[in-house]
């Protein structure tokens, strides 16, 4: 059975490749995909690489979406309403550890809502 | 007024004009209080929308300016594209089924388009954002039933200006608190090209 998936987005490629590989150490069966850059891989973001990497991470059970900064934010707000799936979200979290928490979650069957509410705890410790 | 395909494509090489004659002056605006993209984010931007609709031929004012949004959204990496990109989205769902746009239509669309800007950034009027010219914009529209091409400049360019002085509370600037102050808002800078562009199409169609 798939896990929700979750899709890192950040003005810079770099970003979302160094968190993916934090949560790929020690997460092995959750969708992890990246958009980093925009298109010429310079600093800001992409609707299309967002829109690919929800595509790639997709499944039934949804995808979360982390980002940096605020224009990102609104790229990924417009790649959801450009992409027409159900259970897709915007998280506002932390990229990092809102990624992490959500990733380790998933990985153990949580459902959307439940590693978001999950996700929502971390600024509360 | 009346704004068809010609008129809008017009509209769009004069703003072109403005913003690549001024890459370098919106650059150093945006590099006081934001990241410095601005310049050559709308540089490109507005040099691919004008090859992009000088290349294609229209049948509509509709597919004209959804070729616009499209082509801002996938070519500016900063937030000007997905909030210019929006606005002409949604300018483009407004004029649906017309063939050119009258007064009212261009108020309506223009309507439109800040209220995707708003649902999309969320800034408020006085937030030191684009906001804050499209809005005084809008409202012209609204009040008056003929707009005169020098009210639409001096309105925007006052509403340009009036971002000077106020403290960002969006956008990479808000992070600056009291220190955006004493600074233009390099996104408003860009919307008055826009509008004093469109004030120089609807002066054309008063002589």
């Amino acid at each position: 059975m798939a896990n929700v998936g979750i899709v890192l987005i950040s003005h810079s490629s770099k970003v979302v490749a160094g968190i993916q590989e934090i949560i790929q150490q020690v997460v092995h069966n959750v969708p992890i995909e990246i958009a980093g850059g925009t298109e010429d891989d310079e600093i800001g973001t992409s609707v299309e690489k967002i829109n690919n990497a929800i595509e790639r991470a997709y499944s039934e059970k949804g995808v979360l979406l982390f980002y940096d900064l605020g224009s990102a934010k609104m790229n990924a707000e417009l790649a959801i309403e450009l992409c027409g799936y159900d259970h897709v979200k915007v998280i506002n979290a932390p990229i990092l550890e809102g990624a992490y928490v959500a990733a380790v979650e998933s990985g153990i069957g949580r459902t959307i809502e439940e590693i978001e509410e999950a996700v929502q705890k971390i600024t509360k410790e | 007024m009346k704004l068809g395909i010609q008129e809008v494509i017009n509209w769009l090489e004069k703003t072109n004009e403005k913003i690549q004659k001024n890459k370098e002056y919106l650059t150093s605006l945006d590099q006081a209080i934001g990241d410095g993209d601005h310049g050559i984010n709308m540089s490109r931007g507005f040099q691919e929308v004008i090859g992009k609709i000088t290349s294609t031929s229209y049948n509509s004012v509709e597919d004209l300016l959804k070729d616009v949004a499209m082509t801002l959204l996938s070519k500016v990496g900063g937030a000007s594209g997905p909030l210019y990109g929006t606005a002409f989205l949604k300018m483009s769902v407004s004029v649906k089924g017309k063939e050119a746009m009258d007064k009212q239509a261009l108020e309506n669309a223009l309507e439109d388009a800040l209220n995707g800007i708003l649902q999309r950034g969320k800034a408020q009027l006085g937030d030191k954002t684009l906001v804050d010219v499209w809005t005084p914009v809008v409202e012209l529209f609204k009040n008056e039933n003929v707009v005169e091409s020098f009210s639409l400049e001096e309105i925007s360019r006052n509403a340009m200006e009036s971002t000077k002085d106020v403290m960002a509370k969006k956008g990479r600037a808000a992070y600056l608190k009291e220190r955006s102050i004493g600074h233009l808002d390099p996104g408003s800078v860009s919307s008055h090209y826009l509008f004093a562009s469109l004030a120089e199409v609807l002066k054309e169609g008063e002589e």
